[in-house]
């Protein structure tokens, strides 16, 4: 068991072209400087000093980490982790 | 009930409960019907309070073209309430939202400016920028900017949310501009300690989200973190199985983003439940569903359903 991180369009040339990649750690953070030891410069992508990026949206098990605590919110095995980028809302 | 005209009658929707699709045991569902009102969505409020706001500070004055960056429903309300007050109305939207839409602007006298498919209502906004600095006479209400956006919410949907629901103890709504969700969400936390505001946020597939660079994502002005607890991401195939549900159990004919926010609240209800607390939970219908018949959202199973949502924008 691990992680499972969803990966955008976008973002796949980090990963190979996989839409979703496996990684371990105990918080977001771990889990992301996980996956950039595989795949290198995703990290960067994701995250500057000031956390996580502004058009950047990440999501476990489909709520806002922004909302749980961010890069330092609780992961573990099983959990699945989204990374998206901001669009435009509809409905509008 | 009688009104001097149609644009009178906005606002004062009903609040109906959702007996069946409520977990029961303390925890209760609530729907704002805001399909109720003059043009079908939501959308009536922050379109007459924008209009009424630029018409104050006299930017609009008779003739003028309003231009706005819209998948459809602000666009149906401002056009309606163009026609009515004599301004012409031109809509940015994308080319992959629903003929309906584009039928209703076109009879209340709006033009359509399609812009591309991929990049959703981003890339509406940008050709609308464009188009506003191409033409400085024209007046863009800009609805992901624009404070009035908020203050109809603020002043309309918020108090009578209160009135009809004292105990409300969450507020959920789908996240688009933000109007709803900041403007009712800053009313009710003034009023109402410990309330919890939860943004339910379409997911779309693939083909949306395709050609967005991370650099240039778009957050809408009037987003403010700190006034939601929690956001909630919703696949198609989750908001299109409670837009199902909602009619199924409840009778209620919602569109697609309404079954967002239905999943976004059997979250919370869950939670709720799981933690053996009471919670009156208040959510937003946002529109009819007759506006995506056309999607193929209501036929066949959910999965061909789904298939046929995949890189529409569906909310």
């Amino acid at each position: 068991m691990a992680v499972e991180v969803r990966i955008p369009t976008i973002l796949r040339s980090y990963t190979g072209g996989a839409k979703s990649v496996e990684g371990s750690g105990g918080t977001l953070a771990e889990l992301l400087a996980d996956l950039d030891s595989r795949h290198g410069g995703l990290q960067e992508r994701l995250v500057d000093e000031g956390g996580l990026r502004r058009f950047v949206n990440v999501y476990l098990n489909d709520e806002d980490v922004r909302f749980l605590g961010g890069l330092t919110t609780p992961v573990k095995d099983g959990d699945t982790v989204t990374v998206l980028p901001a669009v435009a809302g509809g409905r509008a | 009930m009688r009104y001097d005209s149609l644009l009178d009658s906005l606002g004062g929707t009903p609040l109906v409960g959702l007996p069946s699709l409520s977990p029961g045991s303390g925890v209760r569902l609530w729907a704002k019907l805001e399909e109720r009102n003059p043009t079908g969505s939501v959308k009536d409020r922050p379109a007459l309070f924008m209009v009424e706001q630029a018409e104050k500070e006299g930017q609009l004055q008779p003739g003028s073209v309003i231009l706005e960056p819209t998948s459809g429903n602000t666009g149906i309300a401002l056009a309606m309430i163009a026609r009515l007050r004599g301004y012409r109305m031109v809509c940015v939207m994308p080319e992959n939202t629903s003929a309906e839409r584009r039928q209703l602007l076109e009879m209340y006298g709006a033009q359509i400016i399609s812009s591309p498919a991929a990049g959703g209502s981003n890339e509406a906004v940008r050709v609308a920028r464009q188009l506003a600095a191409e033409h400085p006479d024209w007046v863009m209400l800009y609805q992901y900017g624009n404070q009035a956006n908020i203050q109809s919410h603020y002043e309309t949907t918020g108090p009578e949310l209160l009135a009809d629901l004292p105990g409300i103890t969450h507020f959920v709504a789908g996240l688009g501009t933000s109007g709803t969700i900041i403007g009712v969400g800053r009313y009710l936390r003034e009023q109402v300690p410990g309330v919890q505001i939860v943004a339910a946020e379409p997911r779309y597939g693939d083909l949306v989200y395709g050609l967005r660079n991370m650099d240039e994502g778009f957050v809408p002005e009037l987003y403010d973190e700190s006034v939601l607890t929690s956001r909630i991401s919703v696949s198609s195939p989750d908001a299109l199985r409670r837009t199902r549900e909602l009619l199924d159990a409840e009778g209620i004919f919602a569109g697609i983003s309404s079954g967002c926010a239905l999943h976004a609240a059997l979250v919370v209800a869950d939670r709720a439940v799981a933690a053996g607390q009471t919670a009156e939970i208040a959510l937003v219908i946002a529109d009819g569903g007759w506006k995506y018949l056309s999607t193929g959202a209501y036929g066949g199973t959910l999965e061909e359903a789904a298939a046929r949502l995949e890189g529409q924008l569906w909310a």
